[in-house]
């Protein structure tokens, strides 16, 4: 199996790259399935790969605990993010969301300068701080993640997610998405579940970037910017979320087939938003809906006949 | 049980409601008339808190409600439809009726996780009423069949067992027989004696006075935001300022 795919172009490294893909995938999975158009995952991932990175670089903690601590982080991070925020819905969710992401991204590059100005104050000496990097990041960081911790976290989750859908609340989640005052006539505490969902998303989020930094050993502030936001949206729009095997489909598909195809950094940008675009015109509800294949079939019959 | 006092709801310079007084007693079938643009649907959305009064009171079985969002009016007992019918319409008629019984379960999402006997026990439960109410309201066929492509006079009915799923005291219809047959009409005045028989109270909105003849103890009559008379649909039928405003006009129409 391995030999075969590397044989593709798909090295170990690239298929667990592939499966934390997928983990993102599944963490913004949540906030569609419930009619959320959040783009906050990329940051929630930025915030558990520099926690995680922090404690095992500075404190030496196995995998375990980093994720525990960058996932929980992560989420408790989610809650007063999501209380202001998630009174807005569709475009103005996203900008506002972007927003959040742009200031994590701007408050990690800054951090130290800012500790250092503040000790500076303090003590009257320059001093030089190095926590979390600046721009240049954080640097050798043990390389803990393994191919099977990945797939066992994917299957806990999708675990975790089929019970979820067979819950009252997994009920509510689906009639929230559908129609929100409907959903609140039925009893339906919309803005609990919202909530809760957006935490749920941002632990995801944040256990992906735990792996994420255990895995490629330097992160930096720009791999978790606005491009990262966009490619986890994609993985879910190009699988779609009628069910939560679309968006793991789409998280492998879409970094595994730039590796296959060989493509450079440059080309990966084109082609994401290539596909992108091709699924939203002629698959809305993306790949893994058996509705889509149905019209799509129709359509191809019709233009043959 | 339900009463609104002096009930305002401004729309910018558009009074949709104006100092409206209106009582839903226990257990009675109170009827809603009045032409299009009147404030029916406003009056609605304002008891069941997807909009709230510009000024006025609403207290249902004791408690202010006027300033209540939705889910908590809900918990109360309060139930209603919509006038553009809002299922789930990618989700079966079952689970539209399991969502509607959302405030019945107790269980929580780690016991659904877990997988524990008592959140089977409920799941049963639910399971066993959605399929009851799918029964009585001759749907059992269609149990599994998404919401939005049922044929309209089954989406008007799965709505209104929808509303009995979170089994209300007191049932807000709003127009349940707009697009039906006479004989469909008919049948669904029958439902709703069936609600006052089982003690629940109701505040219909109609067009059809042969509905309201049927089914209603009492009748409002609002015309521009305001209520222009009240009583039982006899005299409301006689009374010349409704014939005036609303009867004589349907005629025209
Ligand atoms: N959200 C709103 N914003 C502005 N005007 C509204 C709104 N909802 C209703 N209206 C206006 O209030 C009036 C009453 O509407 P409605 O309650 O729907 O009447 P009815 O149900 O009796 O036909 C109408 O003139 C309508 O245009
Ligand atoms: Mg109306």
């Amino acid at each position: 199996m391995l030999e075969w795919l590397s044989s593709l172009g798909i090295t170990e490294v690239v298929l667990q790259l592939m499966l934390i893909s997928a983990i993102m995938g599944l963490s913004i999975y949540f906030t569609l399935y419930t009619g959320m158009f959040s783009l906050a995952n990329a940051a929630f991932m930025a915030i558990g790969a520099y926690v995680g990175a922090l404690l095992s670089t500075q404190l030496d903690q196995p995998l375990g605990v980093c994720l525990i601590a960058g996932a929980l982080i992560a989420g408790l991070i989610a809650i007063p993010i999501g209380w202001p925020v998630l009174r807005l819905r569709d475009i103005y969710l996203a900008i506002a969301t972007i927003g959040f992401g742009e200031i994590v991204r701007i408050f990690l590059i800054n951090f130290d300068n800012v500790i250092a100005e503040i000790l500076r104050n303090q003590t009257g000496e320059r001093v030089r701080y190095e926590l979390l990097g600046g721009a240049r990041g954080i640097r050798t960081i043990p390389t803990y993640t393994e191919t099977w911790h990945l797939i066992l976290f994917v299957l806990i989750l999708t675990f975790l997610i089929t019970r979820l859908h067979r819950s009252r609340f997994g009920r509510a989640m689906a009639a929230i998405r559908q129609d929100e005052k409907a959903a609140a006539n039925l009893g339906i505490n919309v803005v609990y579940v919202k909530n809760v969902v957006f935490v749920i998303g941002a632990v995801i989020a944040g256990a992906g970037g735990v792996f994420f930094a255990h895995l490629i050993r330097n992160i930096t502030p720009s791999m978790f910017g606005f491009d990262r936001a966009v490619d986890i949206l994609a993985y879910a729009v190009l699988g779609g979320v009628t069910s939560w095997i679309g968006p793991i489909v789409g998280g492998l598909t879409l970094t595994g087939i730039p590796e296959i195809l060989r493509f450079s950094q440059d080309y990966r940008g084109v082609f994401i938003g290539l596909v992108l675009l091709l699924i939203i015109v002629y698959f809305p509800g993306g790949l893994i809906n058996p509705t889509a294949w149905r019209a799509f079939w129709q359509r191809v019959r019709r233009t043959h006949a | 049980m339900l009463e609104l006092r002096n009930v305002t709801r401004q729309f910018g310079g558009l009074l949709a409601l104006s100092g409206v007084n209106l009582t839903v007693p226990d257990g009675l079938i109170v009827g809603l008339i009045g032409p299009n643009g009147a404030g029916k649907t406003t009056l609605i959305n304002n008891i069941s808190g997807l909009d709230h009064p510009t000024s006025g009171t609403i207290h249902f079985q004791g408690h202010a409600i006027h300033r209540a969002p939705p889910h908590q009016v809900t918990r109360l007992g309060i139930a209603r439809t919509y006038q553009n019918i809002r299922l789930f319409g990618e989700l079966s008629a079952l689970q539209n009726l399991l969502i509607g019984q959302h405030l019945r379960g107790q269980a929580s999402l780690l016991e659904a996780i877990l997988f524990t006997p008592r959140y089977r026990r409920e799941e049963q439960a639910l399971d066993q009423r959605a399929h009851a109410l799918l029964e009585r309201f001759g749907l059992a066929q269609v149990a599994h069949v998404p919401a939005g492509t049922l044929p309209y006079g089954d989406q008007r009915r799965l709505e209104m067992a929808r509303a009995l799923a979170i089994q209300p005291r007191l049932v807000l219809l709003d127009e349940p027989t707009a697009g039906m047959n006479p004989s469909e009409t008919r049948e669904l005045g029958e439902q709703i004696l069936r609600f006052k028989a089982d003690g629940l109270a109701v505040l219909v909105i109609e067009h059809d006075m042969s509905l309201i003849h049927q089914v209603c103890d009492q009748v409002y009559v609002l015309n521009f935001g305001q209520i222009i008379a009240h009583g039982t649909p006899q005299t409301i039928k006689a009374d010349p300022v409704v014939i005036e405003a609303y009867l004589g006009q349907e005629e025209t129409e």
